[in-house]
């Protein structure tokens, strides 16, 4: 039997670590990117990798403790197998990237140097000076490189992937691409086809996310019938510098090293920030949270950020939302020595110096932790069967999701520092059971059957080259499209602006159908291109905005005020533990409710047809995320009485003793 | 539409940039200068310059034309992809501000594609050569596989700071673009040609020209580190094979132009001594 074949589309972290597995197995792999992979969007990665050392483990940590802090801080909304596996083997994969050269920063003694992330206790993230992503890529790309000289792996860069070959049983049988230089299309016979396509974050306009990451190829699978799981939980980051052309991130250090948030008490007041006194300054942060100050959590300080400059029309500019966070107060020194590189990025790309001048910042949309909803086999030790054609397998039998766009890992919230661990994990992983899927007898697809899906793309093509007259541009609906998408599905959602957000977005999509192209040629034609994965973010924009409209809860990245579940208002003992069990009750009822996967499937009509999924939580009972929360350390205490009576009633050894989180007294 | 100047004097909701672009449609064909006047905004660079362009679609004088072709990716200078000749002088178009190229030069901005490498289209260049010059030198650690051998080798953190800035080349191409000695290479498509066989002539055809400072600092890296350095010998092999180092001039423009301010210069110096000595060891291993 000849060599099984496998189609790779994205060659981020993920398809280069599945990519590079498949070789090794002996898979031929067709590698397809749409641009060179050593430029792909795991590069713009700064922090680090997490995963349990041999430090940290002498300091009490473990594996089930890097699962939990996962969980936890997604909110419990991912199916916990998959994530411990990935905890598993968060340390062998550290140690394989160590070997292939990445230049972690060292000890002393030349050990691996590691740092301390957020939703962790643990200095679990090893870090390459402030390029992590780029130097672990740069190791994956190394060794396809080399298996490419091989003749093992073939790259197909500047590609862009338009549709699964789905045969009449349903399986996916390849693709059909196109050369994005000579606009050539092209089937590609596979016997697997995995996406490690990244996220979606042009469907919100400018996001921390680079030019590539339009979501297209997840859209086109999503289309042709694959299922999307919990679109709505999309990560906004609190800092990032607003750009003309994109959301650069400013790491979360400038505020550890005593950065402070402000705005002018007078709206857009355009006076130089400098000269504006004290007492005519809104430090919100320190006002509202004065024990926690400007260093609250990160979905915290997200939304009064957001809050300040759109509800309380206090923005900065007037046209460009945005805040000041100022380390003006802080010795230059100081500066230098702490945070001198994310300060040069920042007077790269602002020609303003932070030392001297206050920051301005706003958040941005940063990853989306949903994606495509995948599969996977439970192992006896609670983890992932290794081997198993299931594993990170979509709805679609044949086409698999790894990397950002799978819906997998990260629950309602990522961790700091995860993303790149379950980027190489899902990669290395999936690699065995693709093989297996792959391998496996099967009749060959008839030659007709893509010839027909090239003929399908190729009048798609056709006709949106053709258009005429329309006069809509692409770019100015491209542009309405993220402002929409900022402005009702990130940081606060209400029901009625989804409501009408989502006849807004049909309404852009049929406007699209008008696009008018101003490069009807066939070489290079960025414009169509451009154009087509346009077309192609408003069912993520519609799947995303429908599930946040449909789940009535707060939920890890999810907020809805109108169904927030508020503190403790009463201050005598008997009132605080009355209030205190209604808010167990009232979580417990909403945990029954809503602790479920939004499973999203293109419905004929366009629209996304939502159902829910249950999630797996064998290993770790759901808990309350109390941090910051008035009255949490009463509530705390009821959530752990009623944890032990279920204990000795369900006699359920399992069930272990974790603090309900970060319930600061 | 391009703005008009308004009356309230207000000289910053006026001003748009003079932007002219040298053009090319396709591989082959007559290159032109081209351009386009784009409303000035606060903070821009000269990707969103090129974004403008592409929306508005119109040149200078009203005319539609197709928007302008370009590689970029992150826009934060750490993909290499966006390379181009920005007022004469190769660099990232991300990271080159608006402002401060108009108080450099004041009527306007000039974009033009690298020279070194063939124009796919406009400002878009096919820099495979780039990338398979890291394929001749084998920049990479021949690890047995990808599977569980425990930790990699201990680093000192002097080893760790030295090669980190070496490891930081995002293969954006400037050091080429401004070296001498690295000519353009262009194989375009011959009568009857297969794919194949193009393929087959570029390559033969790439392995003759200099495989530049890039790839000699990445055969640097990778002779230093202790895994890498057990093919340091195949590394030298391509280091002084045709367009090996020898063809370095020594022009020193590499480092000057690097967006990485990576050591290139002291690359080479390096990569030179160990050339020479490992000349002379196979002399007289024979």
């Amino acid at each position: 039997m000849a060599q099984p074949r496998v189609l790779v589309v994205g060659g981020g972290l993920a398809g280069l670590a599945a990519s590079m597995r498949l070789a090794e197995l002996g898979v031929d792999v067709d590698l397809m990117s749409l641009v060179p992979v050593k430029r792909s969007h795991s590069v713009c990665a700064q922090g680090g990798i997490n995963s349990v050392n041999a430090l940290t483990r002498q300091q009490g940590d473990n594996e089930w403790k890097h699962l939990d802090d996962t969980v936890y801080g997604g909110d419990f909304l991912q199916h916990q197998p998959p994530v411990k596996e990935m905890a598993d083997w968060g340390p062998r994969i550290i140690d394989l990237m160590d070997r292939l050269g990445v230049p972690f920063n060292r000890t002393p003694e030349g050990f691996r140097d590691q740092r301390r992330f957020g939703g962790t206790l643990y200095k679990r993230t090893a870090f390459a000076g402030a390029t992590t992503g780029q130097q672990l890529l740069y190791a994956l790309d190394e060794q396809v490189r080399r298996f490419e000289v091989e003749g093992k792996i073939r790259k197909y860069e500047f590609w862009d992937f338009l549709s699964p070959v789905i045969d009449d049983s349903g399986r996916c049988r390849g693709a059909v691409c196109q050369d994005m230089v000579s606009m050539q299309f092209r089937s590609f016979a596979a016997d697997a086809v995995i996406l490690a396509t990244g996220g979606c974050g042009l469907v919100y306009g400018r996001s921390t996310m680079s030019m590539v990451c339009t979501g297209s190829a997840v859209s086109r699978v999503y289309q042709a019938g694959a299922a999307y799981g919990n679109g709505e939980f999309i990560q906004v980051h609190p800092t990032a510098i607003p750009g003309a052309d994109k959301l650069r991130l400013m790491s979360e250090s400038a505020r550890g090293e005593g950065g402070r948030v402000w705005v002018p008490r007078t709206p857009q007041d355009t006076r130089d920030p400098r000269t504006i006194p004290e007492a005519e300054r809104f430090y919100f942060l320190e006002e509202r949270y004065p024990k926690y100050m400007n260093l609250v959590p990160r979905d915290i300080a997200t939304r009064e950020i957001f809050d300040i400059c759109t509800t309380d029309g206090l923005s900065v500019e007037k046209d460009r939302l945005c805040v000041y966070l100022d380390l003006t107060h802080i010795p230059k020194e100081t500066l230098d020595r702490k945070l001198g590189g994310i300060l040069d990025i920042y007077e790269k790309f602002q020609g303003v110096d932070p030392r001297t001048v206050p920051m301005k910042i706003f958040p941005a949309v940063h990853y989306s932790m949903g994606g495509l909803w995948v599969d996977y086999e439970k192992s006896p030790t609670g983890g992932m069967l290794e081997g198993s054609p299931r594993n990170q397998q979509t709805s679609v039998p044949g086409l698999y999701a790894i990397g950002e766009c799978d819906y997998q890992y990260h629950g309602a919230n990522r961790l700091g520092a995860n993303s790149l661990l379950s980027c190489i994990f899902s990669g290395l992983f999936c690699a065995a059971g693709v093989q297996a899927s792959a391998g496996a007898k099967r009749a060959p697809a008839a030659e007709s059957l893509y010839v027909a899906a090239l003929r399908r793309e190729e009048e798609r093509h056709e006709a949106l080259i053709q258009r005429r007259g329309g006069g809509e541009n692409p770019y100015g609906i491209h542009h309405e499209l993220g402002d929409l998408m900022t402005r009702v599905a990130t940081v606060v959602r209400r029901n009625d602006q989804l409501s009408s957000a989502y006849d807004e977005v049909c309404a852009l999509e049929e406007r699209w159908r008008r696009c008018s192209l101003s490069d009807t040629g066939n070489w290079t034609n960025q414009n169509v291109v451009f154009t087509k994965s346009l077309g192609d973010m408003f069912p993520l924009a519609k799947l995303i905005i429908k599930g946040a409209l449909l789940r009535d809860e707060c939920r890890g990245a999810h907020y809805k005020p109108d169904f927030e579940m508020p503190g403790i208002a009463a201050t005598d003992p008997e009132g605080k533990r009355r209030e205190a069990e209604e808010w167990c009750d009232r979580f417990e009822a909403n945990t029954n409710k809503w602790l479920k996967s939004t499973i999203a499937n293109h419905g004929a009509d366009g629209h996304p047809q939502i159902t829910y999924e249950d999630i797996d939580t064998s290993l770790i009972p759901p808990r309350p995320r109390l941090y910051g929360l008035v009255g949490g350390e009463v509530i705390e205490e009821v959530w752990k009485e009623r944890l032990r009576a279920r204990e000795v009633k369900g006699g359920q050894a399992a069930v272990r003793e974790v603090g309900v989180g970060a319930a600061q007294s | 539409m391009i703005m008009k100047s308004d009356d309230h004097g207000g000289e910053s909701a006026a001003r748009t940039i003079p932007v002219r672009v040298l053009r090319q449609d396709a591989p082959g064909q007559e290159s032109y200068w081209e351009r386009h006047d784009v409303p000035w905004e606060p903070n821009m660079n000269v990707i969103s310059v090129l974004q403008k362009v592409a929306a508005i679609a119109r040149s200078q004088d009203g005319r539609p034309v197709a928007p302008v072709a370009w590689d970029c990716n992150c826009l934060e200078e750490v993909c290499g992809s966006c390379t181009m000749l920005i007022n004469g002088r190769t660099r990232m178009a991300c990271s080159a501000l608006v402002d401060r190229l108009l108080e450099e030069h004041p009527d306007g901005i000039e974009l033009r594609p690298m020279s070194k490498f063939p124009v796919v289209r406009d400002l878009v260049v096919d820099r495979r050569r780039l990338f398979h010059s890291l394929q001749r030198v084998k920049a990479w650690v021949p690890v047995d596989d990808s599977f569980d051998h425990g930790p990699g080798p201990r680093i000192s953190p002097e080893e760790q700071e030295e090669a980190y800035p070496l490891a930081e080349c995002m293969s954006c191409g400037c050091c080429l673009e401004a070296c001498p000695q690295f000519t353009r290479i262009e194989t375009p498509k011959r009568e009857g040609e297969t794919d194949e066989q193009l393929a087959a002539r570029r390559t033969a055809a790439f392995d003759q020209g200099f495989i530049g400072a890039h790839a000699v600092s990445q055969a640097v890296l990778f002779n230093k580190h202790p895994t890498g350095k057990m093919i340091a010998d195949e590394r030298m092999a391509a280091l002084t094979g045709p367009g090996g180092i020898q063809m370095c001039g020594n022009a020193q423009n590499c480092v000057a132009v690097c967006p990485k301010h990576i050591p290139l210069t002291r690359s080479i110096a390096r990569a030179g001594r160990s050339a020479t000595l490992w000349a002379l060891k196979k002399l007289f291993d024979r």
